[in-house]
């Protein structure tokens, strides 16, 4: 009977996730009764103290753990999964980093090919092709890892702090080019930072989880019309959102909701 | 390209060290000698220039050497070889099952923790003292080092890694092939040169126990010391050491050729 309901409310939703729990086996509680739904080409932020379950649920969703109770319903063939460091592989160039996924989808050669070089001028690394990991700062390398997961045309990227560990500008440039990524391919998106000002900005609802075990104890709309331009970070209202965050940050660490 | 590969410029310090190191050491040898040792007994020492004037200036008594020297690196080669393929292969088994490494584990490490001489009866029971026997030897002490640094390399994969692989549902052949053995090589090569190094005295030591075939390096050094030519004995102890630093130092170089233009510098 759930599953009717769901299915007439989810026709345009790309991610429904309905009272999810995570336990582990000695006891601890990563996430409690959680509850989201992302639409097609939405983005949608979640923020949360560290250690409050964020990366586990991304980690759910992509199906890479099961929830203890819970359903998701996604399409897991249309996930791009970005993760906090860029995870490339250190042998391979640029170039047959960004082929991996589709490798490893069994696509042929010469459609392996098109894709790659379509994701390759999508992200700036003209030039890179044939480099290796290591010749890269950090942030060419998570462009990389962008172009690898676009390779698959995913309709929901799963975004785990993918600019948490570089410095502010490049972090900067890398979210209006995220923006700019998203006006070329109308991905939606579900991004887990750290960063309040990263949330607002990039995304059109923001989620705000409480400690351990993580329960979403809050929701903020982010009322600002796509594509966002890299001013908008400098708006008051933009400023007056991320304020509304963090109170809901401060209220769900003073106590349980 | 030369065997150096990366390391094609040459720093002053680099010629100066070793050239001082070793005249540290020839020095160290004539000390002993002339002022360390009693003379009734400096026989046994034979300084370093009548050595390199008996062994290596000397053609007739060099002749053997380089014959013995021959048939111990193809001794110590094939034994290597055979180790690796072995190694290599015990490795990945291990690494694809927990109850294969608990298994499989406890042997390999006996095999490192028993002295080779311990083996000698089996070993002769079963290869019948031939030119076998030692590559034999040389196969048991380059195990162990071919295995455990193959196995920590498989099972050291970034677990991101192989995030990546189970999203996109990779079999665990893909796994094998395109993630956990390129990430293994850096630390395999590791493990080939410590073997190759073993390679050569466990061609060596073999070669003292079984006493049959081609006679090895080994062999000569004994029959050299029973005989008191000391000079010649010391030669071919310098003939061996040169054998296990040349193996080890074209393990460097392939390590360099296979994996330096993505991991580091490996020396």
């Amino acid at each position: 009977m759930t599953a009717l309901v769901c299915r007439g409310a989810s026709l345009a939703d790309v991610l429904r996730v309905d009272a999810v729990s995570v336990r582990y086996p000695d006891g601890t509680a990563a996430l409690a009764d959680v509850s989201l739904r992302v639409g097609a080409g939405e983005i949608v932020a979640v923020v949360g103290p560290s250690g409050c379950g964020k990366s586990t649920l991304l980690r759910v969703v992509a199906g890479l753990l099961a929830p203890s109770e819970g359903t998701v319903r996604v399409e897991r063939a249309g996930l791009g999964y970005v993760f906090q460091d860029a995870t490339l592989l250190p042998w391979r160039t640029v170039r047959a980093n960004v082929a991996l996924l589709a490798e490893l989808q069994g696509l042929d050669a010469a459609e392996r090919r098109r894709r790659v070089d379509d994701a390759l001028a999508l992200v700036d690394l003209a030039g890179f092709e044939d480099a290796y990991p290591r010749q890269l700062s950090g942030g060419m390398r998570m462009r990389v890892s962008l172009a690898r997961a676009l390779t698959l045309s995913p309709s929901l990227f799963l975004l785990d702090e993918p600019f948490g560990a570089l410095d502010e500008l490049t972090r900067e440039r890398l979210q209006d080019e995220l923006l700019g990524l998203w006006s070329a391919r109308r991905f939606a998106a579900l991004l887990v930072t750290h960063s309040v000002h990263e949330a607002v900005f990039l995304s059109s609802r923001v989620l705000v989880m409480s400690p351990r075990p993580g329960a979403v104890v809050g929701e903020v709309e982010v009322p600002y019309p796509f594509p966002r331009h890299p001013e908008l970070r400098y708006e008051a209202g933009l400023a007056e959102r991320a304020g509304a965050v963090s109170e809901l940050l401060r209220a769900g660490r003073a106590g349980p909701s | 390209m030369g065997v150096h590969g990366a390391t094609s410029r040459w720093r002053p310090v680099d010629v100066v060290g070793p050239v001082a190191v070793f005249a540290a050491f020839i020095g160290l040898w004539y000390l002993v000698r002339e002022v360390l040792m009693s003379p009734s007994r400096r026989f046994l020492v034979p300084p370093p220039h009548r050595v390199v004037n008996e062994s290596f200036l000397t053609w007739s008594h060099l002749r053997p050497m380089l014959d013995g020297l021959w048939a111990t690196t193809r001794v110590a080669l094939t034994g290597l070889a055979i180790a690796i393929v072995l190694g290599v292969g015990l490795a990945v088994l291990m690494s694809q099952a927990r109850w294969l490494e608990r298994a499989l584990l406890p042997y390999v490490v006996a095999l490192q923790a028993v002295p080779v001489l311990a083996f000698v009866p089996l070993i002769g029971a079963l290869f019948d003292f031939d030119g076998r026997a030692r590559v034999v030897v040389v196969v048991m002490v380059a195990l162990f080092p071919v295995v455990s640094t193959t196995l920590h390399g498989l099972l050291s994969v970034d677990p991101a890694h192989h995030d990546l692989f189970t999203l996109q549902g990779a079999s665990r052949w893909t796994r094998l092939r395109k993630l956990m053995l390129p990430a293994a090589l850096p630390s395999m090569f590791t493990g080939f040169r410590i073997a190759a190094a073993l390679a050569v005295v466990g061609a060596v030591v073999g070669d003292l126990f079984f006493r049959q075939g081609e006679p090895g390096i080994g062999r000569l050094i004994d029959v050299y010391r029973s005989r008191l030519f000391m000079e010649r004995m010391y030669g071919a102890v310098v003939l061996a050491a040169l054998l296990g630093i040349v193996v080890f130092a074209l393990f460097g170089a392939l390590a360099q050729r296979a994996v330096g233009h993505w991991h580091g510098t490996p020396r």
